[in-house]
């Protein structure tokens, strides 16, 4: 029932977003506003949450900081707008925001049928087990019977399941209403197993009693590439979204970052000048100042600034690039070439 | 001769006086009741002592940082630290004046209810709260007129909006509610069958699907580019929601009223509005105090379900910040935290209604 439910209102949003598909430019509406309106999550470590001044923080913030950086010169016009789960396509669909970058992952469903165009990945993520040290477990393959505690309506549960019955092994659901719930439930040894994204885990597995006795390991059960979506039918501003995370890669990729980046305006590297916009006319093609990733790399930084900024090894959520390291240091992050 | 002086009065004997009197009539009254009491008495002090232990006397209430709380108490400090976010949200730093001038004239209008003062400045300060206040609020908060800079209501947060979505839900859901009341009990059918329609469906349905349908379906079927801001969605779901409820507890008290007394009030000469103004509701709103306070307390509590819209009223702002990995486990500070602002509210709501109830008693209770 309750699936019927979600196909059909899946079905009804899609056709409604397919009838809004032609809207005007979004670009010009972001320019002619002077700010840009950005759908985030509404408080996950890392991604997207309030600091204890009120200013929003996160990778996922730093994507759209970086956007309003590119059109419209300055990252702090960006008018951030926490959104459930459940709206976040609403919104962007109906026009209540320009941008979504609410870790979302990206899968077909949604590419195709609800009117959204995905525009990159600004974090690789996978669903991973957080184990306690104690119990001697070394492997995802080891857990069978065990008690895992998990969050109840998320995409979560279902990959559980299927890893569970693809290596026939039994377990025991324990389902909380949320992730801090869920942490809290493996915290008083309700469960043996805490599964969740990894960068989830890494968040939950600090608000332990003693993170010390808890470790993640190492089976990745499932792709979750997250990024930042637009409406479908919006090319130019497909583009500019697009690009601006792809510029914000190339720039680590060529070591320009914010500290450098008024040097690096002299370079000799054609690669560096086609970024920064000293040589080719890579801003105006896409509607944009030719500098334009030079306000990006000056007010946000390249990818791995945002990236060790916001969930780095230095930071409390202490993740390791690993995937997320560019395809040169044996990652999978490549982007396009400017040219 | 000598007047017969009779002694006098010896005290009564110390075990029926005083705090042992007391104790051995209330609580050791027989051997079972004394059993009960000693029961009673450790379960209350193993569950508070740990409590007052943490809560109070290991926690640490001013300090920099998660750095300073200790793993034994509680950690005040994070409440402390986030209570900018708690209250304001994310409305702009430089402009908080305004939200606080808000505060004063809420405060204005709200504390000398409870204040021994003169019932005619009561009344006053109490008109001037459901009409002055509100419009001088709005345009403080909203801004965008008067040289006001505009703050999108996306930057409103905490204690603020739930005091938005409180006030006005009040204010806004009692007028329609006696209308809808009246309406129940016209002598009209097509009135009669519009209220109807309205109350039952508006009753009929929940709070969470109200505004869940008013954030994420009404959006999709209006023409593209057409947007309401989310928290008037919001604020007209719970008005509309509340008004249904209010109508039914008012239609209560209309019913209470004696026939002789509308039919006196005819007998009088009076129209309907006039009837029912002077005569009716006065008599009428006075029985339904308790129901109307009821009702209000829970639209009160009722507001924090505008987290699942993402909105972030006083609950949406703890809840997401308890998740920073900074931070160990605040989850306990944090909720008690909301709990005690709730409790605070609804019982100041609670005292105010008790408190009309006593000054508008006529004596005809029986």
């Amino acid at each position: 029932m309750k699936k019927t439910l979600l196909t059909a209102s899946l079905a009804v949003t899609g056709l409604l977003a397919l009838g809004t598909q032609a809207q005007a430019a979004t670009l010009d509406d972001v320019i002619d506003a002077g700010e840009l309106r950005c759908g985030v999550s509404n408080g996950l470590p890392g991604f997207s949450q309030p600091d204890s001044d009120g200013n929003w923080t996160g990778i996922d913030v730093d994507t759209c900081r970086a956007v309003a950086a590119a059109v419209l010169g300055d990252s702090d016009a960006v008018q951030f707008i926490p959104l459930t789960a459940a709206e976040r396509f609403t919104a962007l669909q109906s026009g209540e925001i320009d941008v979504l970058s609410r870790n979302t992952t990206w899968t077909t469903t949604r590419d195709s049928s609800l009117g959204l165009n995905f525009t990159g990945t600004n974090y690789y993520d996978g669903q991973g087990f957080l184990v306690k040290t104690a119990l001697g477990v070394e492997s995802a393959y080891d857990l069978d019977g065990a008690a895992v505690c998990t969050q109840a309506g998320t995409t979560t549960e279902l990959n559980l399941a299927d890893f569970f019955r693809a290596n026939d092994m039994d377990y025991e659901a324990v389902v909380f209403d949320t992730s801090e719930a869920s942490a809290q439930g493996f915290d008083n040894n309700r469960c043996d197993i805490l599964t969740s994204d990894t960068s989830q885990l890494a968040a939950l597995r600090t608000q332990l009693s003693n993170p010390e006795g808890a470790e993640i390991l190492p089976e990745i059960i499932s792709k979750e590439p997250l990024g930042p979506v637009v409406r479908q039918g919006d090319d130019e501003w497909f583009n500019v979204v697009k690009w601006v995370l792809f510029g914000q890669i190339n720039a680590e990729e060529y070591g320009v970052t914010s500290a450098n980046v008024s040097d690096m305006l002299d370079s000799g590297d054609p690669n560096v000048q086609r970024i920064l916009g000293t040589d080719g006319n890579m801003g105006e093609i896409l509607g944009l100042d030719d500098d334009f990733m030079v306000a990006v790399l000056e007010q946000v930084g390249n990818y791995g600034e945002m990236f060790e900024r916001n969930v780095g090894p230095d930071t409390p959520l202490g993740l390791q690039r690993g995937t997320n390291a560019l395809w040169t240091d044996g990652g999978i992050l490549y982007a396009p070439p400017f040219r | 001769m000598a007047a017969h002086q009779p002694a006098p009065d010896q005290p009564a004997p110390v075990s029926e006086r005083g705090v042992i009197g007391w104790l051995r009539e209330n609580l050791f009254s027989s051997w079972f009741n004394g059993l009960i009491t000693l029961v009673t008495l450790y379960f209350i002090a193993s569950l508070l002592i740990p409590l007052i232990d943490w809560a109070l006397i290991k926690a640490v209430f001013s300090g920099e940082g998660p750095e300073s709380c200790t793993p034994g108490g509680a950690c005040w400090v994070f409440v402390q630290e986030r209570l900018g976010f708690f209250i304001y949200g994310t409305y702009p730093d430089p402009l908080l004046w305004r939200p606080n001038l808000v505060f004063l004239l809420f405060a204005i209008a709200v504390v000398p209810q409870f204040l021994p003062i003169s019932g005619g400045l009561r009344k006053w300060l109490a008109i001037y709260g459901v009409t002055l206040f509100p419009v001088a609020a709005y345009f403080l908060l909203a801004g965008g007129s008067f040289g006001l800079e505009s703050v999108p209501t996306t930057r409103w947060g905490g204690l603020l909006l739930t005091l938005v979505l409180a006030y006005v839900g009040i204010i806004a859901a009692l007028p329609i509610g006696v209308v809808l009341a009246l309406g129940r009990r016209s002598e009209m059918p097509i009135i009669r069958g519009i209220c109807v329609i309205f109350i039952e469906f508006w009753r009929a349905v929940p709070l969470i699907t109200i505004l869940f349908m008013a954030s994420v379906m009404l959006p999709l079927f209006l023409p593209p580019g057409v947007t309401f801001d989310k928290l008037m969605r919001a604020l007209v779901g719970i008005t509309l929601f509340q008004a249904a409820y209010m109508a039914e507890v008012v239609r209560g008290g209309l019913q209470a009223i004696p026939k002789g007394q509308y039919e006196a009030a005819e007998a009088l000469g009076l129209g309907y509005w006039r009837r029912m103004r002077l005569i009716i509701l006065p008599q009428a709103l006075k029985i339904v105090i308790p129901g109307i306070a009821n009702t209000v307390i829970s639209l009160f509590k009722d507001t924090t379900l505008v987290l699942i819209i993402g909105l972030f009223d006083l609950l949406g702002a703890v809840k997401s910040t308890l998740s920073d990995p900074a931070w160990d486990n605040v989850m306990a500070e944090g909720y008690l935290f909301v709990a005690f602002c709730f409790w605070v509210f609804c019982f100041g709501m609670s005292r105010y209604s008790h408190r009309l109830e006593k000054q508008l008693e006529t004596g005809h209770r029986n």
